[in-house]
């Protein structure tokens, strides 16, 4: 149990990242981003074996890579249609 | 001699970049209450330069994050420092909205104080798009600038920078000091994350008036009027050939 607890806290932290980043996500945060990352860490909340925790934790560090390039990705394209000179 | 490079980044609050600006109704200025702030993104593009420098192991001895403006501006300096600044400089003014103009005599002051030998600037600011800080800060100094850098290497004394220009590109090299102003494909910026804005927190950060540095920034251009582009005209349909001939002659296009 002792070891579970250890993880506890990896997952909480890997959770408020997420929650942090989802602050400025695209199509909304309060009614879509934080009830579905709720449901994606509620779906997994039952798991008992420490390699497949270790493995979702893996799962919301990707996701968190993933967001982090679609913003940038947003605000390069913004702005590239702003001040680039049509080629 | 190598010397130590002593960065300044000046950042500046904006109006964020996805939000539509709207026109106040007495037609003087954009509406500000109320909207998402955040760093202006080129100057997001010289605070990635500047770590970058440190982490391709160029001799970095530390990276100054600088802004001038209202108490909120903090926020952006904190974001500055979170993505790999070592400290903090903000100068507090609150009333009137700095011109280009005193903005490069503010820093001019900060160069000199701080002992700087590089300063890397966002090529302009999204809110009034003036893109003269720069330049008017290389005048003063009497330093070599290289603006919009789509790339930027360093080797001792001497930088050499790629500018992006009309139809192609340019290559600069000068000896440092120097001030370099950035374009949008100079690098990719990194989000600064929950746990880095909580140890930037720790990060100095020196609070200052425009009293301390005595320089003149008073207002030199007066805003006429700010109104909203005109809005898009749909376009109209024709019957067939014929029409679209003849409406093309009446407009001029044959």
């Amino acid at each position: 149990m002792a070891a579970t607890n250890a993880l506890r806290y990896d997952v909480l932290r890997v959770y408020k990242e997420l929650l942090y980043l989802g602050r400025e996500y695209p199509l909304g945060f309060e009614n879509y981003f934080r009830p579905r990352l709720h449901k994606a860490f509620s779906a997994k909340s039952g798991l008992q074996d420490q390699a497949e925790i270790k493995k979702g934790i893996e799962q919301a560090e990707y996701v968190k890579k993933e967001i982090e390039a679609l913003y940038y990705l947003k605000r390069y394209r913004a702005l590239k249609q702003r001040y680039d000179k049509p080629s | 001699m190598a010397s130590k490079l002593r960065i300044l980044v000046p950042v500046k609050r904006v109006i964020d970049y996805a939000v539509k600006p709207r026109v106040n109704k007495a037609q003087t200025a954009v509406e500000t209450t109320g909207v998402k702030h955040s760093m202006n993104p080129f100057d997001e593009l010289s605070i990635e330069e500047a770590v970058r420098f440190r982490e391709r192991k160029y001799p970095v001895e530390d990276i100054l994050a600088f802004s001038a403006g209202p108490a909120k501006s903090q926020d952006i300096l904190r974001t500055a420092m979170a993505m790999g600044a070592d400290r903090g400089l903000h100068v507090v003014e609150e009333k009137t909205e700095l011109e280009p103009l005193g903005v490069a005599k503010v820093l001019q002051k900060v160069v000199e104080e701080e002992g700087r030998n590089l300063v890397i600037l966002g090529k302009q600011s999204i809110d009034d798009d003036a893109n003269q800080t720069g330049q008017m800060l290389a005048g003063l100094l009497g330093w070599s600038q290289a603006t919009q850098a789509s790339k930027v290497d360093i080797e001792g004394d001497s930088v050499t920078v790629t500018r992006e220009v009309d139809g192609g590109v340019e290559t600069l090299k000068a000896k440092l000091p120097m001030i370099i102003t950035t374009d949008l494909r100079l690098n990719e910026p990194r989000y600064a994350s929950l746990p880095n804005i909580m140890k930037a927190k720790k990060k100095p950060l020196q609070k200052k008036s425009m009293a301390d540095y005595a320089v003149d920034t008073g207002k030199r251009l007066k805003t006429v009027k700010v109104a909203e582009p005109p809005a898009r005209q749909g376009g109209g349909k024709v019957e067939d050939v014929g029409g679209l001939i003849g409406r093309l002659k009446e407009l001029g296009a044959l």
